[in-house]
């Protein structure tokens, strides 16, 4: 530090020291909206009221950020190698979930399949209805007013910018999820992997593809 | 719940029936876009509390049938320049649909 760099000097300094300084980062504290600032009144409210613990708090965040995509590529790899449980999820999307080790989830999960002849792509346009006791939570992309408006206008164009070209001959169908149904796309199979185990073909089922903005390739 | 706490499902899969054109205040689950257009019902997916009463902290009662309806993409967007036979699914509350011819 020089001699010149002080907190008192008015902000008059332009020697070195001042241009190595950094603009504060905005923190978590600098963005307590309007809803932000009620979130925390209500759940300390709740809290001193003994509704629940600040830990159960604590646990409940911690549960949802363990959710991530690979729950669901599992799913997804399960039912391209054993025809019986593609028929389970397909009928009961929730009972596959179980039947997969994982939680059956708050709401009915309707899968829907692509096949040669149709693409699935899901959007809620009314929020970011997603189901999050299977995938995680949802990227920020699924949730903005671009993608919500535009995908269920022109999908063929919103997919064309994820990079996936839907050919003519192939139906679109978009899901908007706009009540109490969730929904998980069952992506095909990609050629090229025959006789892979279930864990190399669950490694080739992203996000993206179960959202059906993608479709899963072998590298 | 007793059962007259539901309402009974009117429509089978098949049906062919329009959405309300309405524009009432509040809560609603059926998006602006799909309000006045006609599709086929696809399936009926349960029966659940009203969204437009649950969300002021009420019981949701009766509790209505919800459907997905699949709509052509041509019949909601005049314009639309995909296929004639892209669709798009919507989950829309009985009180919300009519038959159509």
């Amino acid at each position: 530090m020089s001699t010149h760099d002080s907190d008192h000097d008015d902000g008059h300094s332009h020697d070195a020291a001042a241009a190595h300084r950094h603009p504060p980062r905005a923190d978590l504290g600098d963005t307590l909206t309007y809803y932000r600032a009620m979130e925390i009144g209500l759940r300390e409210l709740l809290i001193d009221k003994g509704v629940f613990t600040a830990d159960d708090v604590r646990k409940q965040v911690e549960n949802m950020d363990s959710r991530s995509p690979a729950q669901g590529a599992r799913v997804v790899a399960k039912a391209w190698v054993d025809p019986e449980y593609r028929k389970l999820l397909l009928q009961d999307g929730g009972e596959a979930c179980v039947a997969a080790g994982f939680d059956r989830g708050p709401y009915k999960l309707v899968v829907v399949e692509n096949t040669p002849d149709a693409h699935n792509v899901v959007v809620c346009t009314l929020c970011s209805c997603y189901p999050r006791w299977l995938l995680g939570l949802p990227p920020d992309w699924y949730k903005s007013r671009a993608y919500r408006s535009r995908v269920v206008r022109e999908p063929r164009a919103v997919l064309r910018e994820f990079g996936t070209e839907i050919p003519d001959h192939v139906t679109v169908r978009v899901h908007d999820s706009t009540a109490d149904m969730r929904y998980l796309v069952l992506p095909q199979r990609p050629p090229g992997a025959d006789g892979w185990s279930e864990e190399r073909l669950a490694a080739l089922v992203s996000r993206d593809a179960m959202i059906g903005v993608s479709v899963p390739r072998v590298p | 719940m007793s059962r007259s706490d539901s309402v009974e499902p009117r429509f089978q899969p098949g049906d062919r029936v329009e959405v309300r054109l309405a524009y009432p205040p509040g809560h609603v689950r059926t998006p602006y876009y799909i309000r006045g257009k006609a599709g086929i019902i696809e399936r009926l997916c349960g029966v659940y509390g009203n969204p437009e009463e649950l969300a002021y902290a009420r019981p949701g009662l009766p509790r209505q049938p919800l459907y997905r309806v699949r709509f052509r993409q041509r019949d909601v967007w005049p314009d639309y320049r995909g296929r004639p036979v892209d669709t798009v699914d919507v989950e829309i509350f009985q009180h919300w649909l009519e038959a159509a011819p």
